[in-house]
């Protein structure tokens, strides 16, 4: 389903992204998680064209997202992508965050859409705000709107940049519920995360990084064991003391 | 010479000449508004484009119109252009001039209010899909309409008192017909006055329009919700549960 293979990448002399590969099946879930600075929520962009890589590529459900040729906006209307700050539309209501794209992107009609909207809505549990505007609900409603926006796109796959990372902690566990659902669905996620008990939970792979390289890439299970790498060693020692 | 006539004072309030230059000045105004947002909408986006073919003229054209008094804009439209075979009326000439300067001024307010959008919100826009003209037309532009309005309400305020100056050339507005008057009548004082009034019935008139359009535009970021819950969250308050 997405497939990198060697992606580097150069903010003018210095390198974020060092010879990146691995691949992501389809109904995979993998969990990328590093120190900050290590280039994950860098690489997750990569995948959908928010950020550009200068070498190695990238295809998506197999058309190349390095390619001059290739339609970008079309190919991330397949690719839903959640951001660490929401970004929700603050202009729009809740239900027109979730179908300003349908219409004008996919171009179902405005009733199509509104039916989508609501029925994933309801999914996240959120169908009494429909027609509150974004500033008006907590972080963690926020995040559920801007995961069912992005699914309203009837997605192939989805990313997740640290999803949980700007919210406070009690409404961490309302949107990862939402992912774990999503996961057991059989959804493709690519998952930028501190959250280690997701990861354990959910994710079938942790990819580890680490000054731009991926230093770590193997079953949750086993990354979580006795064998990971030295430098995985040393972070998750950092983050589990707790 | 008397002091000063409170018939007279009045008699020109309700001067239907002097009220007919108040509603010159008026869709004086409108019409350089709306010609210059338009004129500065379309510099705004050249200055913004990365490509120096149209940043460069819009930098030059701003430069220059922002840089000279509109006094001699209007004089080099009126009695310079004629050197040159073209001929304009008064009326063309207040209107080119008054549109040509606002422009300027319009296109730095377009230009701030569309930088002030988050970046955050374009990638948003970009990763369901949208292509840029629509993520420029549904997402950063109403938002960057909220962020305008103030200045834009300014420069309202502003023309209406500046459009006085297309008297120079004749333009029958409202100070150039309490001019002809005074030559007439030599009740300098009140007729001043009563124009000084008429400036401000129209800034105060303004003033309600400008506000009530502000609580349109600025609905959205209202934290106090508009359905009957009274319990809404500020933001980082806590979630209510589901």
């Amino acid at each position: 389903m997405i497939v990198l293979d060697k992606v580097s990448k150069w903010y003018g002399d210095f390198q974020v992204l060092t010879d990146c590969t691995t691949t992501v099946q389809k109904g995979e879930v993998v969990v990328v998680c590093g120190p900050s600075g290590s280039g994950k929520s860098t690489l997750i962009k990569c995948v959908n064209a928010l950020e550009t890589f200068q070498q190695g590529t990238i295809t998506v459900d197999g058309t190349s997202v390095g390619d001059k040729d290739t339609d970008l906006p079309k190919l991330r209307s397949r690719v839903g992508m959640v951001f660490q700050s929401f970004e929700l539309f603050p202009h729009l209501s809740i239900l027109d965050n979730l179908t300003i794209a349908q219409e004008k992107v996919l171009g179902r009609k405005q009733n199509e859409a509104a039916d989508k909207a609501k029925e994933l809505l309801a999914r996240v549990g959120l169908s009494a705000h429909a027609n509150k505007y974004p500033l008006q609900l907590s972080g963690g409603q926020q995040q559920r709107v801007a995961i069912a926006r992005a699914l309203a796109m009837d997605p192939i796959a989805m990313l997740f940049d640290e999803p949980t990372s700007a919210l406070d902690p009690e409404m961490v566990s309302e949107v990862l519920d939402g992912m774990t659902e999503l996961a057991r669905e059989g959804m493709t996620m690519m998952c930028v995360t501190h959250e280690m008990s997701f990861a354990r939970k959910v994710a079938g792979r942790v990819i580890f990084m680490d000054h731009g390289e991926i230093a770590d890439d193997r079953p949750t299970s086993e990354f979580f064991g006795n064998v990971r790498s030295p430098r995985a060693d040393a972070f998750l020692s950092k983050i589990l003391q707790h | 010479m008397q002091v000063w006539s409170w018939t007279g004072f009045f008699e020109y309030l309700t001067n239907p000449f002097i009220i007919g230059g108040a509603i010159t000045t008026l869709w004086l105004t409108l019409a350089a508004i709306v010609g210059g947002l338009i004129l500065g909408f379309i510099l705004a986006m050249m200055k913004i484009s990365k490509n120096p073919l149209l940043s460069a003229p819009a930098s030059a054209y701003i430069w220059l119109f922002r840089g000279t008094p509109l006094l001699v804009q209007l004089i080099v439209i009126y009695t310079g252009l004629p050197q040159f075979g073209i001929h304009l009326s008064v009326l063309e000439s207040a209107l080119i001039g008054l549109i040509l300067n606002e422009a300027a001024y319009l296109a730095e307010i377009v230009r701030a209010g569309v930088g002030a959008v988050p970046a955050g919100q374009v990638n948003a826009a970009r990763a369901v899909g949208m292509r840029e003209p629509q993520i420029m037309r549904y997402i950063v532009m109403p938002q960057a309409l909220r962020i305008i309005i103030p200045p834009l309400g300014n420069s309202v305020n502003g023309l209406l008192k500046t459009t006085s100056v297309t008297s120079v050339i004749s333009m029958e507005e409202l100070l150039r017909r309490t001019q002809v008057l005074i030559q007439e009548k030599f009740m300098v004082l009140e007729l001043f006055a009563v124009a000084a009034i008429y400036y401000l019935v129209l800034t105060t008139l303004w003033d309600f329009v400008q506000r009530r359009i502000e609580k349109r535009y600025g609905r959205a970021y209202q934290q106090v919700s508009t359905s009957k819950s009274s319990k809404m969250p500020k933001i980082g308050a806590p979630a209510e549960q589901r």
